[in-house]
């Protein structure tokens, strides 16, 4: 079992390399359009936050319908301290800082909301996580903050209240979100940030601890019995959570020249489609929601050249998603085709 | 000194009595049976035992410790581990990792040293694997390692959660209709299993049954529950032919 285990991880971290690399040759080769390039990092991130929203629904079994939010604490913070920092820091250990910073407010966020609900037992974290996506957008929208000679200013009122000097800096414009935030996201950093989100995900799932917050997933009165500390894990798995959404927001931030906290990207509607990428790849199926993620951003991109058909397509790849994860007969046949695939491998080696 | 020593407990709900006045002093190494008609306060009592109702009145005691109002949690590190009347397994995850959430007190490394699979992981799991196999050898369940426990047959189901309960490494455990929906060759194999558990871990029990061939069979004292008042208690020979306990429970 456990080297199963280790062969499963292993083959989600070969998919995903063996993805770049033939990216990486396609970009060489000239293949790929600008168009598409500009899909590449999106994809990443979005890879990246379903990642971690499957953990949550997945591996913890508790519903969060705001994970946007947490991309867009992020994205912000860390799209803040690049923009102040942009000419005091060199690029690399700026962009580290600045993952960290975005890691670090995502994850203070995470583990704020969750002392209150994660006590409770029922659905609160989908009510309290989808008022949570929606504040936080509007709270950031009202955010004036600006830097000058004198240092720090802050209003939630306009950018002529900051009162700045001549030589000042108005880094969050309100509405009007961050501007200018360096461009040092590119493909092959979401690519890592993937790789170490899933590493950090797929090993907590065969540790310890992981199993604890299964065992609270499947039955909390058991899991209780069992001397397992509910609220601790259950706070420890959102959490982390929200951490992996917040490097998912720091790659966002870095790979826009405009940075506002609009419901395009952070509302509701942002929050479900990271939702149906997790229930499509199969929840608690953490390679399932790379796959469905980077599916499903692709194929409405793609599809842009047939306007007309584009949801028709969209949806009925949804449908067709749908059947193919969940439905029992096809699960049996898949586990059916993949298990003899596996026995002849097994004869060839012995 | 009895290893668990309940005085005066009592709870209400609402107008209700559930449990009124309830004593019982179990010694280590005993095989004590609750028994009682429907609606007795049997379940009650164990979840008052295990802190998931807090009594109104009453002071439980375990190896001279006060547990009384302790959380779940608490106690069954206090060392009390049950099993459930509808089985409750962690039925997405394979047999030994059932048992190895049981571990989970026992055998520590930090969440850092888990996620990055570094320091003691290796050395910590291990030794879980070792121990849980030793666990799932005894209760005959070692060729079921992998398999989800919501795929194992009933009796399996059964032992497999005596198998988590052990695996906390309790000093009582309390098992809650453990023959509930048996056939009579489950019962019977339920009452080996039993058995094993007293021999193997020199195990005191606590046991809630309906099934009089297995209470007869097995348990070496009684206490008959009625209206959650105690209608007798003592040698299960003598409860069982108590004149009371026949009207009230067992029938003429």
């Amino acid at each position: 079992m456990k080297n199963k285990i280790t062969k499963n991880n292993l083959i989600t971290y070969g998919i995903v390399l063996a993805f770049y690399i033939i990216v990486e040759i396609l970009m060489m080769t000239g293949a790929l359009s600008s168009h598409m390039k500009g899909l590449l990092v999106p994809m990443t991130y979005y890879a990246i936050i379903a990642v971690a929203l499957n953990l949550c629904v997945g591996i913890l079994g508790e519903l969060s319908i705001g994970h946007c939010g947490f991309m867009c604490i992020g994205a912000f913070t860390s799209a803040f301290f690049s923009r102040a920092t942009e000419n005091s820091i060199p690029t690399v250990p700026r962009f580290i800082i600045a993952f960290i910073i975005g890691i670090a407010f995502a994850a203070l966020f995470g583990f704020l909301i969750g002392i209150p609900v994660l006590r409770l037992k029922g659905d609160y974290l989908a009510i309290v996580t989808l008022a949570f996506g929606e504040i936080i957008k509007n709270v950031i929208n009202s955010f004036y903050i600006g830097i000058d000679g004198k240092g720090l200013h802050f209003s939630m009122k306009d950018s002529m209240s900051l009162g700045m000097e001549a030589d000042g800096d108005i880094i969050v414009n309100g509405a009007m979100g961050i501007t200018g935030t360096p461009h040092n996201a590119n493909f092959t950093i979401g690519v890592v940030v993937l790789l170490i989100s899933l590493f950090v995900v797929q090993n907590l799932v065969n540790s310890r601890d992981g199993r604890a917050i299964m065992a609270i997933r499947d039955n909390y009165i058991a899991a209780e019995a069992t001397g397992i500390n509910i609220t601790g894990y259950k706070m420890m798995a959102f959490t982390i959570s929200a951490a992996i959404a917040g490097a998912a927001g720091v790659l966002f931030s870095h790979n826009i020249t405009t940075l506002t906290a609009s419901s395009q990207y952070f509302g509701y509607n942002a929050s479900i489609m990271i939702l149906v990428y997790v229930v499509l790849g199969g929840i608690g199926n953490i390679r399932g929601s790379v796959i469905a993620a980077c599916v499903l951003y692709l194929l409405p991109e793609l599809l842009r050249g047939l306007n007309t058909y584009r949801m028709l397509i969209y949806s009925i790849v949804l449908i067709v998603m749908m059947i193919v994860n969940w439905s029992p007969k096809i699960i049996e046949w898949r586990k059916r085709t993949f298990g003899r695939v596996s026995f002849r491998r097994a004869k060839e080696v012995a | 000194m009895a290893l668990l020593d309940v005085n005066n407990l009592s709870i209400s709900f609402g107008g209700l009595r559930a449990v009124d006045n309830f004593n019982i002093s179990i010694e280590k190494g005993e095989l004590y049976g609750l028994i009682g008609p429907n609606g007795a306060g049997k379940t009650t009592v164990f979840n008052l035992l295990t802190g998931v109702y807090k009594p109104n009145e009453g002071i439980i005691r375990l190896d001279g410790e006060d547990i009384t109002r302790k959380s779940t949690i608490e106690i069954n590190h206090a060392g009390i581990a049950r099993t459930f009347q509808n089985i409750r397994l962690f039925k997405n995850m394979s047999v030994i990792d059932n048992v190895k959430v049981g571990l989970s007190e026992h055998f520590k490394y930090s969440a850092l040293e888990g996620i990055l699979h570094l320091g003691r992981f290796s050395k910590v799991e291990k030794e879980m694997d070792a121990e849980a196999m030793r666990l799932l050898k005894v209760f005959d369940l070692d060729a079921e390692r992998d398999t989800l426990a919501a795929n194992l047959p009933y009796g399996k189901q059964r032992k497999l959660e005596i198998a988590r309960a052990m695996a906390t490494g309790p000093k009582l455990l309390l098992l809650d209709e453990p023959a509930a929906g048996m056939n009579p060759n489950e019962t019977k194999e339920l009452m080996d299993t039993i058995a094993l558990v007293r021999r193997e871990f020199d195990m005191t029990i606590l046991l809630i049954e309906h099934d009089m061939k297995l209470v007869s069979g097995i348990c070496e004292k009684l206490t008959v529950l009625n209206f959650g008042r105690v209608l007798c208690q003592g040698e299960t020979k003598e409860v069982l032919a108590n004149p009371e306990v026949i009207t009230a429970y067992l029938g003429e």
